[in-house]
């Protein structure tokens, strides 16, 4: 077929043709994010049986040209694009923030990685210790050090272009692929660093400068977040279909009910698919489904023996939920800024991260290549046609720039994931509610990145017209925190290998482990933590 | 400017040769699809090609090859296809009620009028809703959404590569002059 094919015509895949348990099943593995995808292509490598359970459904490589019209189309939201059902993902929102829940979230597999923006920068090494640096949060059990290897193993696995950051952590080697070339936008943003002294180096970014893993190389298609057609992009369907290729089983539409346990051990999961309800017994079990989901799971398996929910007695299941706030500002130039040719980002400084400390957070800033309206965009939406159209988008196009950043949260007592018992989803269980609160250190440090970004804008002559500040800030969309990682089993829901303080047999891979956020993308780390939990269950199994 | 072949495979062109094999062989057979009979996709490619003179702007060429090559990926499928017929359907019966021929068959002057009289200029583009809203999405918006996506209709408002086309990664490190 020639030209593009109409998001109308995408057939829902038929998915896993047998949904049945597997048998004899040493791991069993919940979510099919990249988390999960990772830990099953470790664990399939080694030999293990091995079975994935992924809620949503699988979607066809083929569709993604179409997946691309309801990115562009204004009559599409964002959660059409890979096929939120309301329904199924229901949500409340009982904190002082509103969560876009579903904004923030692909399900299916591949997870969210489908829609992401695809930035993977390492923790620094403070982040692991802000407690110890900086005076507030708590530690993590383990240092970078610790992760170090793993973050290098990441790199490969996920296929990471990029290059030397001053700022950043200590690194062994370079990343897998060169960075993307500075923009033409990022020269202009240069001219004015210079003046300010503030250095900036190349966006790893988890999508292919050059063909890699069998991938092709970014072809420039511009719509990076929510879909990448080409699969330049990094998502975790590469390591589902290689862990498929190993052996490893996949099992789309099977809902994950509840976790079957002693006082010791996951003993079985219970899923529900189009063909029935099913229990999948396993020697081990790794939960990867997410900052939200996996305490929903955790809650919604509550016992006699865990009351207050499996694994969870600490407390401290669906506490602690953390994002990341977006500062920005942007503006318009008197010159072409030649913005919205690719969807992702080329430079970035980390300059100001460690000078965190109890009253300002970390944070990072980012120098934007999508800043403005994309004409197509522009094109659908308006009362006009023909050449006024035109003269329209001529005027509302190619002079918009504009700067972002994360900025870390802490973690807190009331920002949690807790359950609404009061609705339920389409299997009948009470839906996850997001109650999301920041503090006023983030709030502070997103001031503080404004500050930056004006100084920067202001010398490169921009005339300012928006800032997302304390009062018009978001979420970046990182889920963290909601099953901590920690020492002591009286602090946090798992250990530093995490497994789980409660139950011998469980793990979690999942940026929900995190103590802290830092301020940097997670999905790295996430990957990171992933493969060392398939180490540490390929040795416990 | 000239709207040509590059523009309607636009869309799949780094998807490999298959898509652009299919362009160079010409349009798809029409009938060779699994839709309904009662589907007149001439009609279709005549309506389609006639509101382009009207939305495009009026420098632009080649408009008859370029909507009929885009159409062919967009009729090939079933959804689609029934609810563009639908549409223009909608758009056809106006015209044959208010100015006594089908659309297609009307000055571009009188084309431009029917679609502002129906209202489609200030609707909102739906899939399902009153024809103002069905003619928006399927008629109008599916045309803009062919042209400015294209390397044509990047370049008519300063984009070599407009989001939605697979430009490759140099044009976003050029200078405007470059």
């Amino acid at each position: 077929m020639s030209g593009r094919p109409p998001a109308e015509d995408i057939e829902t895949s038929a998915g896993a043709s047998d949904r049945t348990p597997v048998d004899d099943a040493d791991v069993c593995v919940v979510g099919a994010g990249p988390a999960g995808a990772l830990v099953a292509d470790q664990l399939a490598d080694a030999g293990r049986e091995v079975v994935v359970l992924e809620a949503g459904p699988r979607f066809d490589f083929d569709d993604r040209l179409a997946r691309q019209e309801k990115a562009i189309r204004p009559t599409y939201d964002r959660p059409d694009v890979w096929d939120s059902d309301p329904e199924r993902d229901a949500h409340s929102n009982s904190g002082e923030w509103f969560y876009p829940l579903n904004h923030a979230r692909a399900k299916g597999v591949g997870g969210s990685t489908l829609h992401w923006q695809g930035m993977v920068m390492r923790l620094h090494e403070a982040d692991f210790n802000s407690k110890a640096e900086r005076g507030v949060g708590v530690d993590w059990p383990i240092d970078y050090s610790d992760l170090r290897p793993y973050y290098a193993a990441a790199e490969h696995a996920i296929g990471v272009a990029g290059g030397e950051n001053p700022f950043g952590p200590p690194r062994e080697e370079p990343r897998p692929m060169p960075a993307f070339e500075p923009s033409h936008s990022d020269s202009l943003f240069a001219e004015a660093c210079d003046e300010l002294e503030i250095a900036m180096h190349p966006v790893p970014n988890a999508r292919n400068s050059e063909p890699y893993d069998g991938r092709s190389g970014c072809v420039g298609y511009g719509t990076c977040q929510p879909v990448c057609p080409s699969g330049a992009k990094y998502d975790g369907t590469v390591h589902i279909e290689s862990a498929e290729g190993k052996g490893a089983t996949v099992i789309d539409r099977a809902a994950v009910q509840r976790l079957e346990h002693d006082a010791d051990r996951i003993t079985a999961a219970t899923y529900a698919t189009p063909d029935g309800e099913f229990r999948q017994d396993a020697d081990a079990f790794v939960l990867a489904a997410g900052g939200v989901e996996t305490p929903r799971l955790l809650l919604l398996s509550e016992s006699e023996q865990y009351p207050d929910g499996l694994a969870n007695s600490s407390g401290a299941v669906g506490q602690f939920f953390m994002d990341h706030l977006f500062a920005g500002m942007g503006g318009t130039l008197d010159e072409p800024t030649r913005q919205n040719h690719v969807g992702f980002l080329t430079s970035e400084t980390h300059q100001f991260y460690d000078e965190a400390d109890a009253e300002l957070a970390p944070f990072k800033l980012e120098f934007f290549n999508y800043a403005g309206p994309s004409p197509v965009e522009m094109a659908l939406t308006g009362d006009d046609w023909g050449d006024d159209l035109l003269e329209r988008v001529r005027d509302g196009y190619g002079t918009h720039i504009a700067m972002g950043g994360l900025v870390e949260q802490l973690p807190r007592e009331d920002s949690y994931i807790g359950l609404d018992e009061s609705t339920t989803d389409t299997h009948g269980n009470p839906v996850p509610d997001v109650h999301w609160n920041v503090g006023d250190r983030a709030l502070r440090t997103i001031e503080r990145a404004n500050e930056l970004q004006r100084s920067i804008l202001d010398e490169l002559g921009v005339e300012i017209e928006w800032t997302a500040g304390p009062d018009s800030t978001g979420p970046a969309y990182h889920h963290m925190g909601t099953t901590r990682m920690s020492d002591e089993p009286a602090d946090g829901v798992v250990d530093a290998d995490c497994r789980t303080h409660d139950l011998d047999n469980c793990w979690i891979a999942s940026s929900s482990v995190f103590p802290t956020g830092g301020a940097m993308n997670p999905t790295l780390t996430i990957a990171a933590l992933a493969l060392r939990v398939a180490d540490a269950v390929d040795a416990a199994v | 400017m000239e709207l040509t072949r590059r523009d309607a495979a636009a869309a799949l062109a780094a998807l490999g040769a298959g898509g652009v094999a299919a362009v160079a062989v010409g349009h798809t057979d029409d009938n060779g699809g699994q839709q309904a009979d009662d589907i007149d996709k001439a009609a279709i490619r005549r309506t389609m090609v006639a509101a382009a003179e009207v939305v495009y702007p009026d420098d632009i060429a080649g408009i008859d090859e370029f909507v009929n090559t885009f159409l062919d990926s967009r009729l090939a499928g079933d959804r689609h296809a029934a609810a563009v017929d639908s549409a223009v359907t909608a758009l056809d019966d106006r015209a044959q009620s208010w100015y006594g021929d089908r659309f297609a068959a009307l000055s571009a002057d009188t084309r431009d009028a029917v679609l502002r009289e129906m209202a489609v200029d200030t609707a909102e583009p739906r899939r399902e809703g009153e024809p103002r809203e069905t003619v928006r999405y399927y008629v109008v918006n599916e045309l803009l959404l062919a042209l400015y996506s294209s390397p044509t209709g990047g370049e008519l408002v300063g984009t070599e590569n407009p989001q939605g086309y697979a430009g490759g990664i140099d044009s976003y490190q050029r200078g405007p002059q470059a």
